[in-house]
């Protein structure tokens, strides 16, 4: 059984219909990337997977098994599914502290503590009692990341890591990568930089138009191939 | 002296104005929701209160321990089977309702009590009194209030600060959707920054009952001192609203002191003084907005 499995997953906002039976599989220890362009459903379907959006039929979603599809985002999370979203939304009344703490505000027990947190991205701990604005961008995704993880998730959902940040800063945030992925923890990250996510992922889904146009290895994938299911043309 | 006498005796009238306040600056920092029954929830805690007292014979103290729960219940079943509802969209929602609550509180009160003027006595509290120096005592009741006032709101700011409930507050207050991503339910929040914010208010109204006379239409004018003291004070910041009480305590007693039909239209001159020079109060923004 996958951890992760979406069936013929359909949903949208409204009447606006964003994903159109999308289908993947996410095994246990996995790195997947989903990459393709702007507007392909790739946010909608990690809101849709968290529980901020809802698909369809509750079966759409199955995570360990279990039917999540209808479940309230803080149910979801409580199962082991936590989401780093996109423009890394830090609370902005709250100290880096206190949105660490927030994180692990469904208790769930599991390796990741405040201390772990701070030893994964030492730049959070300097500045610990700092509020969470006065931060640099990447120093808030390092607090979205650190956030997510307090929950001790089994699934982390990564929204579009390296959106508006500088390359070096990108490269430290996904050096802390293998840190995650040594405790067992299964990554979905979304992401626009294909080169990036070609080599940080075990396989990647292409997604355009809300459907799933390509699936594989990274080494297994032609560039012509990435092209076609990413553009379309 | 004289006017020492008057400064203190109003700002620890103040107390009360911060207690009135309180609730109403919690409920909106966490739900932008502008209760408008909110002076009349003082008034029916202070007849629940009435209602303890001539059932079970006690005094209005001891009520109190009744009424502040029964309040704090009421607050979560009333967030949670209404307000909550009219949440998240249109923000004239929650003011129609809250508004449409207060009609019917104060009539229901009508209708139960009539609309003779009430009090809770308290006569120990009331005539004690402690002189410091010549011409200045201040009033066991009074300095009762502030103290209580102080700690109230000590408590919320170490609920805010200290708990994770607090942080929740700040963080649903900030972004609900993250909030929920981090496991918050934010209907049951809500609700418990109401009961929260009722308990208060029970408070408020107990104290407020032993203080002065009370009827059921006057729920309204408690409200209004409320919205000025929270704004004198600024919007989110507890200490603010409690600065913000004194302000208008004093002004109120000076404005008394030169003739006793001015009490309340000094406050609101204060009030629109601050609106005027600091629109932002005098202690803007710790938590929320």
């Amino acid at each position: 059984m996958s951890l992760l499995q979406t069936e013929e997953l359909v949903a949208g906002y409204g009447d606006f219909q964003a994903l159109f039976g999308v289908s993947l599989a996410i095994e246990r220890g996995e790195t997947v990337a989903i990459i393709g362009a702007n507007g392909a459903g790739k946010s909608t379907l990690l809101r849709t997977i968290c529980g901020l959006l809802r698909s369809r039929r509750p079966t759409d979603v199955r995570f360990d098994g279990i039917p999540i599809g209808s479940l309230e985002p803080e149910q979801i999370v409580a199962l082991g599914i936590a989401m780093v979203p996109e423009g890394r939304r830090p609370f902005p009344s709250l100290n880096v502290e206190d949105n660490l703490r927030m994180g692990a505000y469904c208790h769930r027990a599991g390796p990741w503590t405040l201390e772990r947190a701070y030893a994964l991205f030492p730049n959070l701990a300097e500045r610990r009692f700092a509020m969470s604005p006065t931060l640099s961008g990447g120093q808030q995704q390092m607090l979205a990341i650190g956030r997510a993880l307090m929950a001790n998730p089994k699934l982390l959902l990564c929204d579009e890591l390296s959106l508006g940040l500088a390359p070096i800063v990108i490269r430290d945030i996904y050096a802390a990568m293998p840190g995650i992925r040594a405790e067992g923890t299964t990554l979905l990250i979304v992401e626009q930089d294909i080169q990036r996510a070609l080599r940080v992922a075990d396989r990647v889904y292409c997604m355009q138009k809300g459907r799933v146009t390509l699936q594989g290895r990274p080494r297994e994938l032609g560039r012509d191939e990435i092209k076609l299911a990413y553009f379309g043309v | 002296m004289y006017w020492i006498n008057t400064i203190i005796q109003g700002a620890l009238v103040g107390g009360l104005y911060a207690l009135f306040a309180t609730g109403l600056s919690l409920m909106f920092g966490v739900m932008r929701i502008i209760n408008l029954a909110h002076g009349d929830f003082i008034v029916l805690s202070a007849y629940l209160a009435i209602v303890v007292i001539d059932g079970l014979g006690v005094n209005p103290l001891v009520a109190l321990a009744i009424v502040a729960p029964v309040m704090f219940a009421f607050g979560y079943v009333l967030q949670r089977g209404l307000l909550n509802f009219t949440l998240g969209g249109d923000i004239l929602r929650p003011l129609l309702v809250t508004f449409g609550l207060s009609v019917v509180i104060q009539n229901a009160l009508l209708e139960l009590f009539s609309a003779d003027s009430r009090r809770l006595q308290l006569p120990f509290l009331e005539m004690t009194s402690v002189r410091i120096g010549d011409q200045l005592a201040i009033g066991l009741m009074p300095a009762t209030v502030f103290v209580v006032a102080v700690v109230v709101i000590g408590a919320i700011e170490i609920l805010l600060y200290w708990t994770d409930l607090g942080r929740a507050f700040r963080a649903t207050s900030d972004d609900i959707d993250t909030a929920r991503l981090c496991g918050v339910n934010n209907r049951n929040i809500y609700a418990m920054a109401t009961a929260i914010a009722l308990t208060v208010v029970s408070i408020a109204g107990v104290l407020f009952g032993i203080r002065t006379i009370f009827d059921p239409t006057i729920g309204p004018a408690r409200l209004l001192y409320a919205f000025e003291v929270v704004i004198i004070g600024g919007l989110g910041s507890l200490w603010g609203t409690l600065a913000g009480g004194i302000i208008l305590g004093i002004a109120q007693a000076i404005g008394a002191a030169f003739d006793p039909s001015w009490d309340t239209l000094a406050g609101h001159i204060v009030f629109l003084l601050v609106l005027l020079f600091r629109p932002r109060g005098l202690i803007p923004k710790t938590f929320g907005l």
